[in-house]
């Protein structure tokens, strides 16, 4: 059975910069959702946002890729490199050919396409910039990490809307089986200029709500729609005997299992695939529903997805089997860097003890039958964690995370 | 047109692209090759844009492509009035 390790993260999210100031954020409630910035947002349906109001791209993005990165690319940097130093890993000591890539990403570099975009229509295409021919492109976030860090082994882009980061970081187990060292892996996003704003309301499931504490309210009787967000999680995976070998300071815990489904056509009459995930997740690590000690879910704030959740939770574990954390809520959905970040929430919960909870005040029905954590996070023991993401479109993915020695 | 100096040149490399953290921003770069500066294709096409438009000398791709150093690139630019439209 191959193994893989997390050894290093890196986070970039709404409510804090940097794993443990956004794992603080986390516990004690401090949401990141306020109204968005940077543009005038009134003239919109929607306002608030998941967005990263601390991040100073120069601290540690090189002065040299500043002109050819969207602020996509610039968290990807920042984090992949928060990551690295958190692994103590130099990229220089990985064999170029054993250290890989694997990101996700599904919106793509828009502000700085739209900006470029502008000068087309507005002055002319020789005032377009050259580096807008990747700039843009999803796959932009992995081929700057392998550039930078020279990693020249199995490398790929991911891109599956929400769920995506999920499949990334499945991607980076399969890339260490098949012979790679290292694998720098999971996704970050951004897209909050206006034409990626209206890009994410499109949808027609983004909160409309003012109040950012009532915003979005994953399993709410009266969840009205999620908050976008933007940020996400890198991180560092590594065969078990690689990192012992080079004596790696954390082992955060073990990525045990991974599946991927696609839902039925709308109208087949077939149900959804999300439970079929989750248990093939399982069936991959080698373990039973009742050995999980916590669900990270999808968390999509919609009455009709939240049920299609529960339904799946509850027909693998039972009612009120399981407790079931949605930390998403103080962030926002960060697209294909919301499901990495609930890997980093797992494993920081495997690590301490404790679970998010979802804002005090959130009422469940009682018969979705959910354990949902609420209002102050629990501390209970965690050595198997399952996350859960859905995409748009009918993506479904499912991971199980242990701890080292489970 | 304005003559294109090595302080204005640098500057607007900088601009479009960028400048290694590592370089001291007393050197002089006049010899230096732009791949030892750090500056790839791309780099020269954004640079070739702007001078395009600021001092009316335009670039042809191939030409772009032997010019290695950025003083190559002065004497094309300040040297050939042949060169302007």
């Amino acid at each position: 059975m191959s193994r893989a390790v997390v050894t290093g993260i890196g986070v970039i999210a709404p409510n804090g910069v940097g794993v443990e100031d956004h794992w603080a954020a986390t516990l004690s409630g401090e949401t990141g959702i306020r109204t968005l910035t940077g543009f005038d947002v009134d003239r919109y349906s929607a306002r608030l946002a998941g967005q990263v109001v601390d991040f100073v791209a120069e601290e540690r993005v090189p002065r040299r890729l500043l002109p050819q990165t969207d602020r996509m690319t610039r968290f990807a940097l920042h984090a992949m490199l928060s990551a690295f130093e958190d692994a103590r890993v130099d990229p220089a000591d990985v064999d170029e050919y054993e250290g890989g890539v694997t990101l996700s990403n599904s919106c793509g570099g828009f502000e700085f396409s739209h900006r470029e975009l502008n000068k087309l229509w507005g002055q002319g295409p020789e005032f377009v910039s050259a580096y807008l021919s990747f700039a843009w492109f999803y796959a932009c976030n992995t081929g700057q990490v392998s550039i930078m860090q020279g990693l020249r082994g199995p490398s790929a882009a991911l891109v599956a809307e929400q769920a995506g980061g999920l499949d990334a970081i499945g991607y980076a187990r399969r890339t260490l089986r098949r012979g790679a060292k290292l694998v720098v892996t999971g996704g970050v996003e951004s897209a909050f200029d206006p034409w990626g704003w209206t890009a994410h309301l499109s949808t027609g499931r983004v909160s409309r709500a003012a109040d950012p504490a009532r915003a979005y309210l994953p399993f709410d009787a009266e969840a009205g729609g999620y908050v976008p967000g933007e940020g996400g999680a890198i991180l560092i995976v590594e065969r078990p005997e690689q990192a012992r070998e080079r004596g790696a300071p954390r082992r955060y815990g073990e990525i045990a299992g991974y599946a991927a489904t696609f839902d039925p056509r709308p109208g087949s009459g077939r149900p959804p695939a999300l439970r079929r995930a989750a248990e093939l997740a399982l069936a991959d690590a080698g373990l039973a529903a009742a050995d999980v000690d916590a669900v990270f879910a999808d968390a999509a704030a919609s009455p009709d997805l939240d049920r299609a959740e529960v339904e799946a939770i509850t027909g693998l574990f039972g009612p009120f089997a399981v407790p079931v954390s949605a930390p998403k809520s103080l962030v926002g959905r960060l697209y294909a860097g919301g499901a990495p970040l609930d890997v980093v929430a797992a494993l920081l919960a495997i690590r301490d003890g404790v679970l998010p909870a979802v804002p005090g005040g959130t009422r469940v029905p009682r018969e979705y039958g959910i354990d949902l954590v609420v209002g102050e996070p629990r501390h209970v023991p965690v050595r198997r964690a399952l996350v859960l993401a859905r995409g748009r479109g009918g993506f479904n993915s499912a991971m199980v995370v242990t701890a080292v020695d489970h | 047109m304005a003559q294109l100096t090595t302080q204005a040149l640098r500057a607007l490399l900088i601009e479009v692209a960028g400048e290694d953290d590592g370089l001291d921003p007393s050197a002089d770069i006049t010899d230096l090759t732009f791949e030892e500066l750090g500056y790839d294709s791309l780099a020269l096409m954004e640079l070739s844009a702007r001078i395009g438009r600021e001092y009316g000398v335009e670039i042809d791709d191939d030409r772009l492509a032997d010019l290695t150093t950025p003083r190559s690139l002065l004497d094309l630019v300040n040297g050939s009035p042949a060169e302007a439209p």
